[in-house]
C-alpha cells in the first residue's frame, strides 16, 4: 500500500535511501559505476604505489624494507584492492572502447559483457593475488 | 554555447585522449606482464637492472604522463557530475591538478635518480 502511494510521487529526487534502497541499477550500470568508482580509487592510490616503488629502488635495505611490507596483512589487502581496481577498469575500460565503435550495443550482448566483465576481473584479481603470495 | 571556467572543453579532443591514453596504458600493461611472466627472480638486482634499462624508463614515463592525463578528463568528470558549488569545484580541480603534477614529478625523480 505504502509502496504504491510511493510510486505515485513526482518529482523524484536522488537522496541515500532512493540510492540505496528504491533505484535498482541494471548490470551495466554496475560496471559503470564500478569503473569510475575503481577509477577513482585507482588515482587516489598511486600515491602509495609510488612510494613503494620509489622505496624499492632506492637501495637493498630499500628493497628488503618494501618487501616485509608487502608481508603485512593490511597491505596485502591494500594491494588486492588495488589489483581488482586495476582489472575491474582494465576490463570494463576494454568494454567501452568495443562499446565506442558500436560492438556489442544490443541488450543481449550488453549484458553478457557485463558478466564477462565482472567474473574476468575477479577471476585475474584472484590469480594475481595467488602469483603474488 | 554557455562556457564555464571549470568546465570541459566542448569538444572531442579530451574524450579522445582519455581513449588513447587508455590504450597506450594497456599496452605497458600487457609488457609488464609478459616481463614478469618471463619467471626472473625478484631480488633487488633484477629489479633496479629492469629499471635501469632505457626503453623501460622511456615506456614507463610515457604509462605516466598517458596516467596523468587520462586521470584529469576522469577525475574532473567524476567532479562535473557531482560537485555543483563553482567554488568548491573549481578548488578541487586545483588540488587534483598539483595532485596529478606531483605524481608526474615523483616519478620522473624515481626513474632517473
Amino acid at each position: 500500500m505504502r509502496d504504491t502511494a510511493a510510486r505515485e510521487v513526482r518529482p523524484k529526487y536522488l537522496n541515500l535511501q532512493a540510492l540505496l534502497f528504491e533505484i535498482r541499477l541494471p548490470l551495466p550500470g554496475w560496471v559503470s559505476i564500478l569503473h569510475r568508482i575503481s577509477g577513482a580509487f585507482l588515482f587516489l592510490a598511486v600515491v602509495w604505489l609510488l612510494f613503494m616503488l620509489d622505496r624499492s629502488l632506492s637501495s637493498q635495505a630499500g628493497f628488503d624494507a618494501v618487501k616485509r611490507y608487502m608481508d603485512l596483512w593490511p597491505v596485502k589487502l591494500g594491494l588486492l584492492a588495488v589489483v581488482w581496481a586495476y582489472c575491474h577498469h582494465f576490463c570494463a575500460g576494454i568494454r567501452f572502447l568495443l562499446l565506442d565503435i558500436h560492438k556489442g550495443v544490443d541488450l543481449a550482448t550488453a549484458r553478457a559483457t557485463s558478466w564477462l566483465v565482472l567474473g574476468a576481473s575477479i577471476a585475474l584479481t584472484a590469480f594475481f593475488g595467488w602469483k603474488l603470495w | 554555447m554557455n562556457r564555464v571556467v571549470t568546465g570541459a572543453h566542448y569538444g572531442l579532443r579530451d574524450w579522445l585522449a582519455q581513449r588513447i591514453t587508455a590504450i597506450i596504458m594497456a599496452v605497458y600493461t600487457l609488457i609488464i606482464l609478459c616481463v614478469f611472466m618471463l619467471g626472473l627472480p625478484v631480488n633487488y638486482g633484477v629489479w633496479k637492472d629492469l629499471f635501469a634499462q632505457g626503453w623501460m624508463r622511456v615506456a614507463t614515463l610515457l604509462f605516466a604522463a598517458s596516467l596523468a592525463w587520462h586521470v584529469w578528463v576522469g577525475v574532473r568528470d567524476i567532479l562535473m557530475d557531482y560537485v555543483r558549488p563553482l567554488g568548491l569545484r573549481f578548488t578541487l580541480e586545483m588540488l587534483v591538478l598539483f595532485t596529478i603534477a606531483g605524481y608526474l614529478g615523483w616519478t620522473i625523480q624515481i626513474l632517473w635518480r
